[in-house]
């Protein structure tokens, strides 16, 4: 991961955050992230990003589960330690489909929400940079990303044109850290603001 | 096509629901006439378990829109409000449908017809301990008032609850705020009422007496709840298959992909709902090992000693109501497709419909599988039935609630 220098805007209102981001991303600036407190449809659309593939994962955890939780009852009881219950066949699949279901249930969970904290890098005592605490109370916060040829005075403009408040120029750390937010001034070498 | 239009359905789309009635019709006949003979109780016994299966399983479908109306409504749902013409025009059909089924059900149960309904059979429940025991519930006064109480509940609730939404159409109902929240409360009790009709009849005794008692020694305190998803499941399937078939002809102005969206979670969530009580329904008695309670499945799946001719309909019937659902739509992209959304549904619908076969079939005929042919004629019957009775009622009245309060939230709608 790197620090990277971004210009970064407050909204306050939706009305004004969908048409901005359309104009934003039209005049060919690249928006690294618009951070919300809450999920806000289609703006994930509005941004143009992907769908996720989490689902996919999920899948593929859920089916490990059912195969681990198949395999290994099937081979304890109809192979390794057969034991006789109430007459019933050693190979009872009926019996096993409650286990077998809530295995995949538990892979598919754990294995996602795992999943999704490595996506999103969230993990104990690591940290990540916030461009705005606000942006985990009332206000939405757009990230424009700014390149060698970025005339930040323009780009500034240009978001407060598209209805912005508080304009800011912020190098952050776009990936997780160790260490304090209210200590570590020098993240990876490089001097950064504290937040 | 505009909000206030009304969908005429075309001269082949009424075509072809008198033709597949011609074919429910001469299916019958025909099978009563192969089933006729000297001393062939049994086979006579054929043709009208025939006539049960198929008007209980399409009765309790298009009632099962009225209770997808209701349930939605009493969760105060936006969403449905884009196609609820569609659904009510579907719960239509219920008075229609329900007035055969109530028919062939009386026929039954005050005919001569003792081989599909033991109990009715006085003579030989006084031989019978366990039938005398049970003959304060399976009797034929109590069969026929609970029957025919059913029916007018159902289609009386079911009247009110499309005439409350056809009254927003004048404008005068919702035409101020005070108005709109009476309305969303009355409409609300409505919901509430049919629905508590709804649980006291579908989701707990009515499937016990018109399909469990086939089977009238055995029994299972889950079969209702069984029923009910089975024909919630296909109902859903019918509503989704109307929302496409209008849409692709240009009407529902309102329904876009996000609708349709969540009619498949819907369809996906109770297709497992369903496989989730047929198993509970099975394990307990697997486990248990009753030999009162095995019997059912045994006379449907067979055993190691007793083959069932029935295995096959039955696997079919498992893989179809719950794998191909399960599969197909579990990728989002497959819920916003028609043409996914069309052929689960197909599936979903015939498959639930051999639920029901395998559920009449083998309690009169245990050791031959009848024909099945048939049947499908006499289930296409009544497809046709449903496809005139709905096209009637959407040609009747435009094909949105426009000034439904909810409206707004079903034009937002985003999933």
């Amino acid at each position: 991961m790197a620090i990277k220098k971004f210009i970064t805007g407050n909204f306050y209102d939706e009305a004004v955050l969908f048409p901005a981001v359309k104009k934003v991303r039209r005049a060919g600036y690249k928006i690294q992230d618009v951070y919300t407190p809450f999920p806000i449809h289609g703006l994930d659309k509005e941004l143009g990003m992907k769908d996720t593939d989490l689902h996919i994962a999920g899948f593929i955890y859920g089916i490990t589960g059912t195969t681990v939780a198949i395999s290994f009852i099937g081979w304890m009881l109809a192979i390794d330690w057969q034991i006789n219950f109430g007459g019933k066949p050693f190979f009872s699949l009926p019996a096993w489909i409650p286990i077998m279901f809530e295995l995949t249930v538990l892979f598919s969970a754990v294995g996602m929400t795992l999943t999704f904290c490595w996506l999103c890098q969230l993990a104990p005592f690591v940290k990540k940079d916030h461009f705005n605490p606000r942006s985990t109370d009332d206000t939405f916060v757009m990230a424009v990303e700014c390149t060698d040829k970025t005339n930040e005075a323009e780009a500034i403009a240009f978001l407060e044109n598209a209805g912005a408040k508080d304009v800011q120029v912020q190098e952050r750390e776009t990936g997780w850290w160790f260490g304090r937010y209210d200590r570590e001034s020098v993240v990876f070498g490089k001097k950064v603001a504290a937040v | 096509m505009s909000t206030t239009e009304k969908f005429i359905p075309t001269q082949k789309y009424n075509r072809i629901a008198l033709a597949l009635m011609v074919v429910g019709v001469i299916a019958a006949i025909s099978l009563f006439v192969v089933t006729g003979g000297e001393g062939n109780h049994d086979n006579r016994a054929r043709f009208w378990a025939s006539l049960l299966q198929n008007s209980v399983y399409f009765l309790l479908v298009v009632n099962a829109a009225m209770f997808f109306m209701c349930a939605t409504t009493l969760a105060w749902g936006g969403f449905q409000i884009a196609f609820t013409r569609v659904t009510e025009a579907i719960a239509s059909c219920v008075p229609v449908v329900g007035f055969i089924t109530v028919v062939i059900l009386l026929a039954l149960c005050f005919g001569d017809h003792h081989t599909i309904y033991h109990w009715t059979d006085a003579e030989h429940v006084a031989h019978d301990p366990a039938l005398k025991h049970k003959s304060g519930f399976l009797s034929k006064g109590f069969f026929a008032t609970v029957t025919i109480l059913t029916y007018i509940l159902w289609s009386f609730l079911g009247w009110k609850m499309r005439q409350m939404s056809l009254q927003t159409d004048e404008g005068d109902v919702v035409s101020t705020l005070e108005k709109r929240k009476k309305f969303v409360w009355n409409n609300t009790v409505i919901a509430a009422l049919f629905i508590v009709v709804f649980a006291l009849t579908v989701a707990s005794s009515i499937p016990w007496l018109w399909v469990m008692s086939i089977d009238a020694h055995w029994y299972s305190t889950m079969f209702s709840w069984y029923n009910f998803a089975s024909t919630f499941v296909a109902g859903l399937s019918l509503i989704a298959l109307y929302v496409v078939f209008l849409k692709n002809n240009g009407a529902l102005p309102l329904v876009n992909k996000e609708h349709l969206h969540d009619l498949g979670k819907f369809i996906f969530a109770f297709s497992i709902f369903w496989t989730y009580l047929w198993f509970a329904q099975f394990m307990l008695i697997w486990y248990s090992n009753q030999p009162e309670e095995t019997i059912y499945f045994i006379n449907r799946i067979g055993n190691d000693y007793h083959f069932s001719p029935y295995a096959g309909v039955f696997w079919v019937m498992l893989t179809i109501n719950f794998v191909a659902p399960i599969l197909i739509f579990m990728s989002r992209d497959s819920k916003r497709n028609y043409t996914t959304v069309t052929v689960v549904s197909v599936i979903v619908l015939f498959g639930h419909w051999l639920d029901y076969f395998q559920m009449v079939f083998p309690g009169v005929s245990p050791d031959k599988m009848p024909m099945m042919l048939f049947d499908m004629g006499v289930g296409l019957g009544f497809v046709g039935i449903i496809m005139y009775v709905t096209g009637r009622t959407l040609s009747k009245y435009p094909i949105t609630a426009k000034n439904h309060p909810f409206v707004k939230e079903a034009v937002i709608h985003h999933t």
